[in-house]
């Protein structure tokens, strides 16, 4: 039977790390997920890492695969080359243990831009949509896109050195709402865009865009905002004189 | 020990759960919520819900015309008032996540768009491209980030402790610490989703493994109509990856080996659109007369779904099935056909609840595919599992807050919270007969997938009975070979496999007493709907002998039971 060679970066609970080998037959899996899967029910069952949709969608099973920050579900066997194929944990997040890492802080800067629709018609019984229509719906839809699986974090050479930038996918989720006519809260936004761990970090290496699985292109959407900030700076001036 | 008091307390992150965390914040932002997943919120499986929701929102349609649709497709087992009900509480939901950013599909006068689905009267399925479910969660989600809602993310809850018959308290394990830890909540609401990864071959999360249905059974609060599992029609091969009821409600066609439609012969009327029920057994049937295509997916037949005359829709309107099938099997849908087979889709059964969300405990509530109110009955419709979640979770959470703001938490019950953490930590743990955890869930998956199936006889039901109870005594010789304490997924999988061994046995002897065909329940013995004897739910109640069964007649309020054709 022709076999599999998955190369795993592993770190006991400890944080002891090592690299580990199993054989994987290769026709018993067509993705990373389902090798890893094998591997867990019939060799090693400590082996951890995240999984739960397995068709691309909830964002767990991000890590890096070959070299490059990959969903395992969606990372076929086939489109690998070789025989060998060498996981590891993503970048720029501690290590819980094995590929599981700790997205918490990249759940803080989510919620830190205030990812959400902000209306002064708040909290009172919706009997009708807010009009919109589809050219209107066309200029946020694809930033809404976004599976949180935390790759772009991973691959922005920004993240790796500054922890505090926001990084791709919430300054995206920024724009995502910037960019949404029932949305009334772009000055509360374009704040936190244009501060200190805001735009001004970004170098547009535009990493983010090559990894997301998604096709978000947040080092568009970081452009974009730039764009915006400019624009709402000069009309506040305005306002003011 | 660690103990957590919250005034509302939440088991599960999905569109129910998240959707009750919001509307408790609402209704009283004085109260503390908290949430409990064994997941991160997005992780839930609601993300993966694809063609759309249900709503009346056009003046053409109307709430008897959604509520008979629903009734008809539960094939009369859904009960009338509740459907009634239900169907009223849909369009403000949908309303209200337009509000909070949901993108939902448009018209291009800039109103909601809505498109026909399987066994509909109307169109009236509201839909966010084919992502419909990912885009409600990511709005949920994201709302929820405004309130002070607390996140318990990857807490495994282990146990529903309940004293003198009240709410008491919830065992749970972090499994990022490994440390025990006890939630306590004035109220609690259980959205902890269905179980379909009691089956191999499933549409289903990996996640999903009957947690909540589990967990409150074994708590002694009464289960409903778990013999009733929905297959939808056109789970990807060989993956069983879900493609969407819209790709067929679009005009997709489902072809046989002789690249022939075939539906016709089954459902004159709707043909590809009829309920999934009907859609389900047609696809068998044509694949057990040898028109099932044998093709490179292993052992597994199945038949096409074709959607190459559509092309121009994909795009637009299907997106994500159609990325699907590029990234998953190499397919292009635009011109090639797509491989599908019936998988395990939904739970219509669950908690025994009713549409105001309570339970038989006071001050337990119950929403989503973890709740039997029931409005799905024997077959859901497709289009209508978001709505619910919307709708029952929005109700649960503004039900927990009233009973949260008139009622306290009880004094912990030690003694049972100290049996349960020397359940986890001296018996699961520490057992060593050699067995091993997957594949005691392998073994089932496979018994189920081939005796408690898309067709049922006595025969495979007792068989499957058999099977299960071997693997119940295999179970009480795993032996847990990871004993680490961070992040120990083969203890949760322990835990899980312990649930589904319960809720296999429950929907296999549920199965075998109903001796009829109803719905998604179909009896190769017993061929035909049976409303002299079987107009009734089937309630199972925890025993150490396995479950007792006990019934409760249908609510009919005005469309008595008829011939069910598509």
């Amino acid at each position: 039977m022709e076999e599999l060679v998955v190369e795993v970066t592993r770190t006991d609970e400890k944080g002891n790390p090592k690299l580990q080998s199993f054989n994987v037959p290769k026709d018993k899996v067509s993705t990373v997920l389902e090798a890893l899967l094998y591997i867990k029910e019939n060799i090693d069952p400590s082996l951890s890492f995240r999984y739960s949709c397995r068709m691309e969608i909830c964002g767990s099973c991000g890590m890096e695969i070959d070299g490059k920050p990959h969903m395992a579900c969606s990372t076929t066997t086939e489109s690998l080359k070789g025989d060998k194929i060498k996981v590891a944990p993503l970048k720029h997040y501690n290590v819980i243990r094995d590929l599981a890492v700790d997205i918490d802080g990249f759940f803080d800067k989510y919620k830190a831009v205030k990812p959400y629709i902000i209306r002064d018609d708040e909290n009172v019984k919706y009997e009708s949509e807010l009009l919109q229509t589809p050219a209107q719906f066309d200029e946020f839809i694809d930033y809404s896109l976004c599976i949180k699986c935390g790759l772009c974090m991973a691959a922005c050479p920004i993240e790796g050195s500054d922890s505090d930038y926001l990084g791709p996918a919430p300054l995206a989720a920024i724009w995502r709402y910037v960019a949404d006519n029932r949305d009334q809260g772009a000055k509360y936004r374009l704040e936190i865009a244009s501060g200190p761990e805001g735009t001004s970090r970004c170098h547009f290496v535009g990493e983010c865009t090559e990894v997301c699985p998604k096709g978000v292109d947040p080092s568009y959407a970081i452009q974009k905002l730039r764009g915006s900030m400019v624009k709402y700076e000069f009309q506040s001036l305005f306002r003011r004189h | 020990m660690e103990k957590i008091k919250e005034d509302v307390l939440i088991l599960g992150g999905g569109m129910a759960g998240l959707r009750a965390a919001i509307a408790a914040a609402e209704h009283n932002p004085k109260l503390s919520i908290g949430l409990v997943s064994k997941l991160y919120p997005l992780r839930s499986h609601s993300v993966s819900a694809e063609g759309g929701t249900s709503a009346v929102l056009n003046p053409k349609d109307s709430f008897d015309l959604h509520a008979f649709d629903t009734i008809k497709g539960s094939d009369y087992l859904g009960d009338q008032d509740a459907i009634e009900e239900f169907v009223r509480l849909v369009p403000e939901q949908i309303y209200t996540t337009d509000h909070w950013g949901c993108p939902w599909s448009r018209n291009p006068d800039g109103t909601i768009s809505q498109r026909d689905f399987g066994a509909l009267s109307f169109p009236r399925a509201t839909f966010a491209a084919d992502k419909t479910g990912f885009h409600v969660m990511q709005t949920l989600f994201s709302r929820a980030m405004k309130y002070n809602i607390h996140f318990y993310n990857e807490y495994f809850a282990t146990k529903l402790i309940l004293n003198g018959g009240q709410l008491n308290s919830v065992t749970t394990i972090n499994l990022r610490t490994g440390d025990f830890v006890v939630f306590q909540g004035k109220a609690l609401i259980f959205a902890m989703g269905g179980a379909g990864r009691l089956y191999q071959f499933a549409t289903y999360a990996h996640s999903v493994t009957g947690d909540g249905d589990g967990i409150a059974y074994r708590a002694g609060i009464p289960l409903k109509d778990m013999e009733f599992i929905q297959f939808h029609p056109t789970g990807l091969v060989p993956s069983g990856i879900l493609i969407t009821e819209a790709a067929r409600a679009e005009g997709g066609y489902l072809l046989n080996n002789k690249k022939e439609r075939f539906m016709g012969t089954y459902a004159p009327h709707k043909f590809e659109t009829a309920s999934r029920d009907v859609v389900s057994r047609a696809i068998m049937w044509e694949i057990e007369a040898g028109r099932g295509v044998k093709g490179e997916y292993g052992d597994m037949e199945y038949v096409y779904l074709d959607m190459r005359h559509i092309a121009d829709k994909l795009d637009e309107r299907l997106p994500m099935i159609t990325e699907i099938a590029k990234k998953f099997n190499g397919i292009d849908a635009h011109t090639e056909l797509v491989p599908v087979h019936p998988a395990t889709h939904y739970t219509m059964g669950g908690i025994d609840s009713n549409v105001k969300t309570t339970t038989s405990v006071p001050g337990i509530f119950v929403a989503g595919e973890n709740a039997c109110v029931s409005i799905h009955g024997a077959n859901r419709l497709g289009s209508n599992s978001t709505n619910e979640c919307l709708a029952l979770g929005n109700v649960a959470g503004v039900a927990a807050a009233e009973w949260a703001g008139s009622h306290s938490i009880p004094d912990l019950d030690a003694a049972q919270v100290r049996d349960e953490e020397k359940r986890i930590w001296e018996d699961m743990l520490k057992r060593d007969g050699g067995e091993n955890v997957a594949k005691i869930r392998e073994d089932l998956r496979i018994n189920m997938d081939k005796n408690v199936g898309v067709f049922r006889t006595a025969d495979a039901l007792k068989n499957s009975l058999k099977n299960i109870a071997a693997l119940k005594e295999r179970y009480e010789k795993i032996t847990i070979q990871d004993k680490a304490s961070t992040f120990n997924l083969e203890l949760e999988w322990a835990f899980e496999v312990g649930f589904m061994l319960d809720l296999a046995e429950i929907i296999t002897a549920g199965a075998l007493q109903r001796t009829e065909s109803r719905g998604a329940h179909y009896r190769r013995d017993f061929p035909d709907r049976d409303d002299a004897n079987f107009m009734k739910h089937t309630i199972a109640t925890y025993s150490r002998d396995g479950p007792v069964f006990s019934y409760r007649p249908v609510v009919v309020t005005k469309w008595q039971p008829t011939v069910r054709s598509y």
